[in-house]
């Protein structure tokens, strides 16, 4: 069967609704585009945990810390679900993470910026977390199987991380003069950074188009962004604080794209230092389990 | 020969509660199965989703090609007579 036939079918199957699974024949094109997307969720959860790791040594109860810990590895818990489900197109996550620490991958800009104040955490879950669960809830429904199986998993775990980011800045906000202005001074912090993480104005965003045919996409950047506004106002109005005003700045978006971002150097040569600090780790886990195998192989030839 | 120095993948499949099957939920990295068994629990049972756990080499999965699924399906297609709703029972007939 020649390619145009393949993929008049592949985009039949699609219309269809139907799902695609690994094995399935897909058009270069869409594994590519998947591994893109897919990858740099997957260090966007990983990259994510760096900001808010930061606070779990100075979180102001048990309470709060226990409850920022288990955050903090569900980030990690969605980087693995990530990071299995972009293996499923043929990629190796040894790949993904060499893209990731030499540059050559993004994640997302977010990630970027840092957490000053205790109530930082708290903007990063209601806004941060909160955005993240407005594009993610679409994907549960996107054509590539294992992608959308694994945020049907991430979504139910986001709505935890929401609520607990709210439940901080609602106690701050009902806390002393110096604790709300801490919460507004957050809210003032990510508030733009939350609005551009829904990616270029429709008319500038080069992968919109195709990503909706693909059905990996179904809403545009532009009406996300929208409805999360709409869903996040009145709730920064419960919490007795002021939504900033103005625009959003693309030019700072596009900065921080490019690496200028207050934190892109230190995000990344955190994580470069994490990989190489533990590669002792998983090299020497490998040469145990090596090890083990040949004594068993050795014993069992013995009792022969 | 691959030089790649990652721990070879396992897939996990977790039985959500007794009476149920197990179910594929995704896969996971480790040097053998006793710690496949640990990050598997730690990556996808943090919320008591489980009873039980299964890991299997991913290597180790044999897998039908969904290229050749219409004729490796094919001999499954007229047998229509292995469904109960096949047989036309007069409606005096009760309790069949």
């Amino acid at each position: 069967m020649d390619t145009a036939t393949l993929e008049a079918r592949f985009q039949a199957r699609i219309d269809a609704d139907e799902r695609i699974e690994p094995k399935d024949w897909m058009p270069d094109a869409y594994r590519k585009a998947l591994i893109r997307q897919m990858s740099q969720h997957a260090h966007s959860e990983i990259v994510g945990m760096l900001p808010e790791g930061n606070w779990i040594t100075r979180a102001p109860t048990l309470k709060r810390k226990a409850i920022l810990m288990a955050k903090v590895q569900d980030e990690g818990g969605h980087g693995a679900y990530l990071y299995s489900a972009t293996e499923t197109l043929g990629i190796t996550r040894e790949t993904l993470i060499e893209e990731l620490l030499s540059g050559a991958a993004k994640y997302s800009s977010i990630f970027n910026y840092p957490t000053p104040t205790w109530a930082d955490i708290g903007a990063i879950g209601w806004l941060v977390d909160g955005a993240a669960i407005m594009n993610q809830i679409p994907l549960c429904r996107c054509s590539y199987g294992p992608y959308a199986r694994a945020m049907v998993r991430i979504c139910k775990e986001e709505s935890f991380h929401q609520r607990q980011g709210f439940d901080i800045l609602l106690q701050l906000s009902r806390g002393t003069e110096a604790q709300r202005a801490m919460a507004q001074g957050a809210l003032d912090r990510w508030w733009w950074p939350s609005l551009m993480m829904f990616g270029p104005p429709d008319a500038d965003s080069k992968h919109s188009a195709q990503s909706m045919r693909w059905k990996v996409k179904r809403f545009s950047n532009d009406e996300l962004r929208q409805r999360f506004i709409e869903f996040t106002v009145p709730q920064a109005q419960f919490l007795g604080l002021a939504v900033p005003q103005g625009e959003i700045d693309w030019n700072e978006f596009h900065e921080v794209l490019k690496g200028h971002g207050p934190c892109n150097h230190e995000r990344l040569a955190a994580r470069r230092r994490a990989h190489e600090s533990g590669r002792w780790v998983r090299e020497a886990a490998l040469a145990y389990a090596g090890k083990q195998r040949d004594r068993e192989r050795d014993q069992h030839r013995e009792a022969v | 020969m691959t030089t790649s120095r990652d721990w070879p993948l396992y897939e996990v499949f977790i039985r959500a509660r007794g009476g149920l099957d197990h179910k594929h939920v995704g896969s996971i990295h480790a040097v053998d199965a006793r710690m496949a068994m640990e990050h598997a629990r730690d990556v996808y049972t943090r919320r008591q989703e489980g009873v039980s756990i299964w890991v299997v080499r991913s290597s180790e999965i044999v897998a039908s090609d969904p290229a050749e699924a219409d004729a490796f399906f094919e001999p499954a297609r007229d047998k229509v007579y292995r469904h109960p709703t096949f047989y036309d029972i007069p409606d005096e007939v009760k309790t069949l």
